[in-house]
Formats: C-alpha cells, sequence, structure tokens
C-alpha cells in the first residue's frame, strides 16, 4: 500500500515532514501529499475527508498553495456531523478569504447552520461568518445575527456580538439595526457577553454618531456601575489573573469611557469617581495590575479636563518611568508623549530620565525617548539638549544615526538663539554624521554662513580645522570647499578672529592643498567635485601667486567623463588663460543669500510634504519655521504644486536668476513698459555700476542649480554668457554683444536691436458684468518664448472697488512674472483703470498656447468678492 | 482592528501556527514571519516585549522554545496583550497539561479551536478557562 495514501494520519505526515533533511527533501514529501489528497477529492473519498483537510491546514502553514482544497471545505461544512463541520469551518477561515467568490456559495450553509437547533454549530457558523464574511454575505446574514444576540445562550450572544462588529464594518448603514441589541448586552452578567458587547458598542460608535449619542444618553451609568462592580468585586476563580477580576474587561471598559467621554464634559464627570478609584487602587506590582493603569491613564488624558485627575495621571507615569522594567518604560514613554500635549509643565520635570532613556541599550525605547525628546525642546533648555544628544550621537550605532541627525539638525534650526552657537552645533554634527546630513539641511547652513558676515572668519577657520580631521563626511567637505573658496583670503591672513579662538597659521597654498584633497578623495562625488572646482578658481582670484597650480588641477578634470566637470573646468581654465582682467571681478565675494526667500522657497516646496507627513499627533511641525511663502500655490487644481509657477509680484531675487536663465539677456534690453520692481533687481544686476551683485550671481547660480541638479547645463552657459557679457558692454546696457570671447567655438546668440515683435491683437481675457479685463500683448525680438502681456481692468459697475488684487497662475510648461499693479483701487464705472505687467515664458511655444487661470479679490461696500476663471482664448503663437 | 495576526515560532524561525486576521497573500505573509521573526530572536532577555515593525506593533514573549508573537494596531494597549499571551498559553497548558512545542504541532486543529475561542475577528472574546475549553473538552468526548 502506498505509504503517503489518504489513510496516513496527520501526524504520520508531520513525522515525515520533520524527519526531512532538506527544503528539497521537504517539497517532495508535500508534493507526494498533496498529489494523494488531490486523487482522494476526485474519488470523492468521504471518510478521509477531515484528515485530509487536517493535512491540507499543516501544508498551507508552511506556505504551499492549497486552493484545490476549497471545495473540500465546502462539502465538509455541509455534512451533518458536529466534526465534519468543525474541520470544514477551520479550514473555510484559514484557507480562503473574503475575495475568494467560492465564498459565496456558503452562504446557503451559514444560513441554516445559524438556524440550528444545537448551540455550537450556531456558535461555528457565527464565528465563521465573524472572521472571513463580505459585504454581500453580511447583508444577507445581518437579520440573522440581529436575532442570535437575543438566543438564550450566552455563549452564542458573545459570538453574535462580534460578528455584528464585522458586519457593521462591512455595511455601516445596517448599524442603526444593532444600536438597540447591542446597548441592552451591556447590562450583561456574564463577562464574555459583556466584553463583546462593550466592543460591539465601540465600534458602533466609531462607524455611527447617532449611535455614540445614543450610548451616550442611556449607558454611561450602567458601564460606571459595572466598572465599579468588577473593581470591588470579590476573588473569583473563573476570572482571576493575579489578584485582579478579569482585567480585560476592565481595559474594555475604560476604552469605552474613553471614547464616550472625549469631547463631552457631562459624561467626563460621571467618569471622575470611577476614574480615580481604579487609578489609585490597583495594584502596581503584577503586569496585569500596570496594563489597566495605562490604560486608566490613557482615558484620564484624553477625556475633558479635570485637574486632580491629571495630576494623577502623570504621578503614574512618573512611577512607570523609573521602573526598572523595560516593558513598563516604554509604555510610559508613549504616554508621555500624548502627555505633553496636555500638560508640557509636568513632563518637562521627568527630562533627565528621558535622556537618559535615549542612551538606553533597547532600540524600541530609544527610539520613544528620541521623539519625546524632540518635543521638549524649547528656546530655554535648547543648549544642554542638543549637548546630551551631539555627545550621544558618537557613540550611536549606525541605524540610529540617521534618526538623531535629522532630529538634532530640525532641533538647532529651530530654536537658535544665536548665530555662532547654530554654526558650532551644524560643524559638530557635520564632523560626527556628515553622511546622514540630507541637502537642504547644509544649503541652509550656507545660507546662515553667508548672512552672519562677522563670523565669515571663525567660520572658515573652524571648518578647515574640522575638515583636516574628518575628511570622509560629504556634507562637511562640501561645506568647508565652499566656505574655503569664498573666505579663504580670511583664512590666510587670520581676519576677524574673536576672542576664543586659537591662532592658525594656513598659508595659501595648505588652502589649495586643501581643495586638492577633497578632489582626489571624492573622486566618485559630483556635487563635490563641481563646488571644489569653483572654489579652486575663487581661490585663484584671491590668491594669484597660486593661478599655475591651480591651473593644473583644474585642467586635470578637462577630460573627465562627467559633463558638468568637464564643463566648469574648460570654463575656468579659459578666465585663468585669457581673461585675468576681469578674473577678479568675476569671483568677488558673494553677496548675503537672502534667508527669506530661501526658507520661503523651501517651505514652499516642502507644502506638499508637510500636509502628508504623518509625524506625531499634535500641531508641531518639523523644521519649518517658516510658512509657504507661495501665494498661488494652492490656487485650484492646476494638476500639481509645482505646475503652478508662483507669480511673485515683488520679485524673489533667487527665484528671478533661476527662472531668468533660460530666457537669455534680452529681458534688460528694451522692454516696452518701464520694468517695476522685479525686474529692477535684474536690470541692476546687469547694469554696470554694481558688478558685485551681478557677477557673484552667477556664482550664485552655479552654486544653487548645480547642487539641486536640476537646471541643465545650457542654463549655467546662458547664465555666464548673459552676465559676462557686461565687462564689454560698459557704455549701453541696451546694445547687445556677441559672445566669441569667451567661449570658443560657441556662435554669438544674435541680439538684433530692439524693434517691436509682430503685433497681436488685444484680447479681453475675462469679462463678467462687473468686470472685464484686457491682455495687449507684445513680444521681444529674439525671444519667441516670452510674452509681455499689459492687463488692464475696468470697473463696469456703478461701485467703487477697493483692495483690487489680481492674481494668476499657469501650468508647468510656463513660467509667470507679475508685476505689481499700477494701484489698487478701480474707480466705478470705467472712469479709471487698473494696470498690470505679466511676463510669460512658453517653453512649448509654436507647441502649445498659453493658458492661464486667474482670480480676481477686490472689496465692495465693504464685501469681500471673489472671481475667477481660465483663460483659453490666447492667440496660437504666443 | 486590535490584533491583526498571531504568530507561534520556534527558535530555529519555523512556524508552528499562524493565525491572520488580515488577508495576506502568502508570499507576503512568509515575508513578514521571516522578517519580525529575525527581529525578534536578535533582542535578548532584558530588551522590552515590544517591537515597531512598518505600521503596527509586535508584542512577543518566549516560552520555553516557542516565541509568542502577537502583531496588534498602534492604539492597542501592550501590557494587556502580554496578558492576554500569557491566558493563551495557560489555558492550552490546562488542556494538554504541560503543554509544549510538540503538542501543538500534532494537533494543531485543537490549538487553532481554543484561538478561535478566545480571539475573533482580532478582538478578545472570551477570558475564562472554564468557558474556553468546555466545547472542546465536549467535542472530544464526542468523537
Amino acid at each position: 500500500m502506498n505509504p503517503f495514501s489518504s489513510g496516513t494520519r496527520l501526524r504520520d505526515m508531520i513525522r515525515a515532514i520533520r524527519a526531512c533533511k532538506t527544503a528539497a527533501e521537504e517539497r517532495a514529501v508535500v508534493r507526494k501529499e498533496c498529489a494523494a489528497i488531490r486523487a482522494a477529492i476526485n474519488e470523492n473519498d468521504q471518510d478521509y475527508r477531515h484528515r485530509n483537510l487536517a493535512k491540507l491546514m499543516f501544508i498551507h502553514m508552511l506556505g504551499y498553495p492549497t486552493h484545490f482544497g476549497q471545495m473540500e471545505c465546502l462539502k465538509l461544512i455541509a455534512s451533518a456531523g458536529f466534526p465534519e463541520k468543525r474541520i470544514g469551518y477551520l479550514g473555510l477561515m484559514l484557507l480562503l478569504d473574503e475575495r475568494q467568490e467560492v465564498l459565496m456559495l456558503v452562504t446557503n450553509s451559514l444560513k441554516q447552520d445559524l438556524n440550528h437547533s444545537n448551540q455550537y454549530i450556531v456558535g461555528l457558523a457565527l464565528c465563521a461568518l465573524g472572521n472571513i464574511c463580505s459585504a454581500e454575505m453580511a447583508r444577507d446574514l445581518a437579520p440573522e445575527v440581529e436575532r442570535l444576540l437575543q438566543f438564550r445562550d450566552p455563549n452564542v450572544r458573545k459570538k453574535a456580538a462580534l460578528c455584528s462588529i464585522r458586519i457593521i464594518k462591512k455595511v455601516p448603514d445596517l448599524a442603526e439595526n444593532f444600536i438597540n441589541p447591542a446597548s441592552s448586552l451591556l447590562k450583561e452578567k456574564h463577562h464574555g457577553v459583556l466584553i463583546t458587547g462593550v466592543q460591539l458598542c465601540m465600534d458602533l460608535c466609531k462607524v455611527s454618531s447617532e449611535a455614540l449619542e445614543y450610548v451616550r444618553k442611556k449607558c454611561i451609568e450602567g458601564l460606571v456601575k459595572t466598572l465599579r462592580d468588577i473593581a470591588n468585586s470579590p476573588y473569583s476563580p473563573e476570572y482571576d489573573i493575579a489578584g485582579i477580576t478579569d482585567p480585560f474587561l476592565h481595559i474594555r471598559l475604560l476604552k469605552l469611557l474613553r471614547i464616550l467621554g472625549q469631547g463631552d464634559a457631562d459624561a467626563s464627570d460621571c467618569m471622575n469617581d470611577i476614574l480615580a478609584q481604579v487609578a489609585t487602587k490597583t495594584e502596581s506590582k503584577k503586569n496585569a495590575g500596570n496594563a489597566i493603569l495605562y490604560e486608566c491613564v490613557e482615558t484620564i488624558m484624553s477625556i475633558e479636563d479635570n485637574g486632580g485627575l491629571r495630576v494623577l495621571a502623570i504621578n503614574i507615569l512618573g512611577r512607570f518611568l523609573s521602573n526598572r522594567d523595560n516593558n513598563i518604560r516604554y509604555v510610559a514613554l508613549n504616554m508621555l508623549m500624548k502627555a505633553i500635549v496636555v500638560d508640557a509643565q509636568a513632563v518637562q520635570r521627568h527630562r533627565a530620565t528621558i535622556l537618559e532613556c535615549v542612551k538606553d541599550s533597547d532600540a524600541s525605547i530609544r527610539k520613544r525617548a528620541l521623539e519625546l525628546v524632540y518635543l521638549l525642546v524649547n528656546e530655554s533648555n535648547v543648549k544642554p539638549l542638543t549637548k546630551e544628544l551631539i555627545e550621544y550621537l558618537e557613540v550611536s550605532d549606525q541605524e540610529f544615526k540617521g534618526d538623531l541627525t535629522a532630529k538634532i539638525c530640525s532641533l538647532v534650526e529651530k530654536f537658535s538663539p544665536e548665530k555662532i552657537w547654530y554654526i558650532d552645533q551644524m560643524l559638530k554634527v557635520l564632523s560626527e554624521a556628515g553622511n546622514f546630513v540630507k541637502d537642504e539641511v547644509w544649503h541652509a547652513l550656507i545660507v546662515v554662513i553667508s548672512n552672519a558676515s562677522d563670523l565669515h572668519g571663525y567660520t572658515v577657520r573652524a571648518l578647515y580645522r574640522a575638515f583636516q580631521t574628518s575628511t570622509e563626511q560629504e556634507s562637511l567637505v562640501r561645506v568647508a570647499v565652499w566656505c574655503i573658496g569664498e573666505y579663504g583670503d580670511m583664512l590666510v591672513n587670520n581676519v576677524g578672529m574673536l576672542d576664543i579662538e586659537e591662532p592658525i597659521t594656513v598659508t595659501e597654498s595648505d588652502t589649495v592643498d586643501a581643495v586638492e584633497v577633497a578632489i582626489k578623495r571624492h573622486t566618485l562625488d559630483l556635487t563635490t567635485k563641481a563646488m571644489a572646482l569653483i572654489a579652486l578658481l575663487k581661490l585663484s582670484s584671491r590668491f594669484p601667486s597660486c593661478s599655475e597650480r591651480i591651473k593644473d588641477i583644474i585642467v586635470q578634470n578637462k577630460r573627465s567623463l562627467m559633463l558638468e566637470l568637464q564643463q566648469r573646468s574648460i570654463e575656468f581654465n579659459c578666465i585663468l588663460q585669457k581673461h585675468q582682467n576681469i578674473r577678479s571681478a568675476l569671483l568677488e565675494r558673494m553677496p548675503v543669500l537672502d534667508e527669506a526667500t530661501f526658507s520661503g522657497r523651501r517651505a514652499g516646496s516642502l507644502h506638499t510634504a508637510i500636509s502628508t507627513s504623518t509625524g506625531a499627533p499634535h500641531n508641531l511641525q518639523n523644521g519649518i519655521a517658516k510658512p509657504a511663502a507661495a501665494p498661488i500655490a494652492d490656487l485650484l487644481d492646476l494638476s500639481s504644486d509645482d505646475a503652478a509657477a508662483p507669480s511673485s509680484s515683488g520679485g524673489d531675487f533667487l527665484m528671478d536668476l533661476l527662472g531668468v536663465d533660460l530666457s537669455p539677456a534680452s529681458a534688460p534690453s528694451g522692454t516696452s513698459q518701464p520694468p517695476k520692481a522685479g525686474t529692477d533687481v535684474l536690470l541692476d544686476l546687469l547694469s554696470i555700476g554694481t558688478s558685485p551683485p551681478a557677477q557673484s550671481s552667477s556664482s550664485a547660480s552655479d552654486i544653487l542649480s548645480s547642487s539641486q541638479d536640476n537646471k541643465a547645463p545650457l542654463a549655467n552657459l546662458n547664465g555666464l554668457a548673459s552676465l559676462s557679457s557686461l565687462p564689454a558692454n560698459a557704455t549701453s546696457p541696451a546694445s547687445p554683444v556677441p559672445m566669441m570671447d569667451l567661449l570658443d567655438g560657441l556662435g554669438p546668440i544674435p541680439q538684433k536691436h530692439e524693434e517691436n515683435g509682430p503685433a497681436y491683437p488685444s484680447l479681453v481675457a475675462y469679462e463678467s458684468s462687473s468686470l472685464r479685463m484686457t491682455f495687449n500683448f507684445s513680444k521681444q525680438p529674439g525671444n519667441p518664448q516670452m510674452t509681455l502681456i499689459q492687463a488692464t481692468f475696468t470697473n463696469l459697475s456703478p461701485n467703487v472697488y477697493n483692495d483690487f488684487l489680481f492674481q494668476a497662475a499657469v501650468p508647468k510648461f510656463l513660467q509667470l512674472h507679475l508685476d505689481p499693479a499700477s494701484s489698487n483701487t478701480l474707480p466705478a464705472s470705467g472712469n479709471g483703470s487698473i494696470t498690470q505687467n505679466l511676463k510669460v515664458t512658453n517653453s512649448q511655444q509654436g507647441k502649445k498656447s498659453l493658458v492661464m487661470r486667474i482670480r480676481i479679490a477686490y472689496k465692495m461696500n465693504n464685501k469681500d468678492v471673489l472671481e475667477e476663471g481660465q483663460i483659453n482664448n490666447f492667440p496660437r503663437d504666443l | 482592528m486590535g490584533i491583526r495576526f498571531i504568530l507561534m515560532v520556534n527558535k530555529q524561525g519555523q512556524t508552528r501556527l499562524a493565525q491572520y486576521y488580515e488577508w495576506l497573500t502568502l508570499e507576503e505573509r512568509r515575508a513578514l514571519e521571516g522578517e519580525i521573526v529575525r527581529k525578534c530572536l536578535a533582542r535578548n532577555e532584558q530588551q522590552c516585549s515590544f517591537v515597531e515593525h512598518r505600521n503596527y506593533k509586535i508584542v512577543y514573549r518566549r516560552y520555553a522554545s516557542l516565541f509568542f508573537l502577537v502583531g496588534v494596531d498602534n492604539d492597542e494597549n501592550e501590557l494587556a496583550i502580554l496578558e492576554f499571551i500569557h491566558l493563551l498559553v495557560e489555558t492550552m497548558d490546562r488542556h494538554f497539561g504541560n503543554v509544549c512545542e510538540l503538542d501543538i504541532m500534532f494537533h494543531l486543529e485543537k490549538a487553532h479551536f481554543m484561538l478561535e475561542e478566545m480571539v475573533m475577528n482580532g478582538s478578545i472574546v472570551e477570558t475564562s478557562k472554564a468557558n474556553i475549553l468546555t466545547p472542546i473538552q465536549l467535542m472530544d468526548k464526542s468523537s
């Protein structure tokens, strides 16, 4: 006889599987068994059906596919005997799930079993239903389950209650039918029914608000009484755990009370006594008692305020925190995070203990403690806390470092009292864990450094020292290289020494050495090398004696395979060789990078990130101190946030630079309308009188664009091209200049003298009963992608409009720039008008026409009015 | 939903009992079991019994050669789940008499029945050992 026939008992099969030495053997055994079982199924073998199913379940647990057994489950369920039904239902729950269509076939059997006379079979059916029913089955069988909620046998009642939970979750509309039966369950004596009844009410309240109201009004006193009875009950052998009667029921009741008390002062009042009793009388020597106390504290924290109770709760937490058992400490840290919202002072008192927990050997506790510390930091304690955290950073292990670094950086940024402290801390963090620091963080550091002009010398010296010791931290190298390039002369001449510094002698060639080390060390990192190259160029202007050496280093990258490096080295080489006369002007010190703009832009680009971040359930935002500065970012649904190019009528200095890169230097030459504030800055830049901002803006756009890696090299080229036309352009900003001498081999970008381009008809862009907006178009020669629009607003109503504001948004392939309007009061009935200039750049000019969404807001008779619209009728080839 | 799954795994990482209260495919289950077991086996006695994994928590406890792991939602009371694990072990102990890993392996269906009486759809149903074991004892007598 085949040893693997279906005659084998389950245990023999298990023995056989255990005896296998390798995975291949096991697979073979399982395969044979499955084949035997399949044969038996085909023969419709009655006797060993349930044995086969048991085997199938074991095989399923091992991880092998067993779908051929699903019909067997059904046949077993349909049979009359209890053991068969039992195994059949078990198989059903294990091997199937609610998505399988086979499940529908079971519905009929389930219905019959729900009406069976044997209560155990009814229980079985309820169990199966409660675990895997789908929405249709729920709808079909809900009336049966409702009836069973009042069955005579408590076991059936409790199972029916849990089954109802699943039904309600699947089909929320049926919730109303269950409200009454559920609340009557709460008056039961049997613990099983009570627990499930409480659970049912909890889920009802979550699903339907009228259920919540009903339960609040009718059942709270009953619940409180039940809890009191249980807490005071004498020893009961059935339910006793560690001296407490049925802690699970305690906890369930407390949970339900929490849901009922949240947001409702009356309900909370009823509970105060019993909560106080539980909190004080429960023994906390055993885990069961602690579990109850934990739940009690959570409830106290969530319901409406009662001073005495809250103090009680925080005391309990303090006790937990100093408990030696790790589990208890973990739980306490969890609770404290919620408590901080409620009472921050009390939590501050435990600061020292929490700090200890950050250094604990247990990873879960460390994580919780770190999050808690992050919430605890405020202006007064930021210095000592940060010091502790940074000390710990040095000894922490790798997985934790990333988290820790991110938190320290955002803390430092948010709360730094003075710049020098900020720079110090950031330097320490960079030296320790520079590789974990995110890009925006060290960008922000550079912005701050450039703003702290008295600290330049100190910073560059500190960076130099740090650089000597920790060259493998990428971000540190980048920041150091940038600073050495910018402020190299301060380094060598010991400019701006502060009292706390020690003197340090650095020669010019030392600085060049440092940058050279950076290039050699980080051969694979594009950003670092690029930054190092430009730092070298700056140094060559500051220290002319080292020019030769610098030139040699730069030339080594001429054949680099990375386009960015190759391009830079060729350009810089050109500058060094042929253009010494303009070199110093080109490489003067950079202007102060505008912090407000930077953080505004950063906050704007993180706008969506913030709204989707999970994080702790309270209103603190990590690290973004200034609100998003993009006013149009939420102007309706224009595909995505970065689709709407923010139209800043004030003119972001940095934005202009990077935005205008794509439309080479024709901007200043001859705009027909006089440029307003935004383009003023640009004109200033490109006029000769104020050279420093001009030239350094090229390095600004270089740095920022390289570190964002999203501008094509073409932008750089154009940037350099446009701006380097200046020196030759001594007299008139308007006359164009061929680019030949700077860029070998590049043809001149044609700049015809200004004449008005082809005329476009003016357009009534928007008209309503109260307002008309007309657009007049003009284009500049040589720049077909950019259009200048003059918008004129006319008031068609007899009322004056005040606080007139026009906003516009465009899709991704367009760039929009709004100048400030001529005024913001629009006189009535067309007696005057407001004009406003717009500049639109169409990167798909010729292929896609312009489209714009507009919003006009004004006050009429002290009422706010808002008009919105979309303009689709722009001329095609704008 | 409270409890998401209950696993019993031995020290070599082999699953002895698996009960899931939410649907996962076979590959997902295997991957999940492997990851979690590795995490728990790597911890020592001193560390706390709670591990955070993805968006839920695992509460675990070791009894002789078997690890009992329960995956719960984030808002569940962890200490209560620890109690529940102990209750489960005590119930099985009362039924099998000095339960060990082999008992569970060879009487897998009984272990499942017991678990079913205690937990349904992710919530705890019954906490009294007597009530849990009555139907099972009846069934044993009748078969």
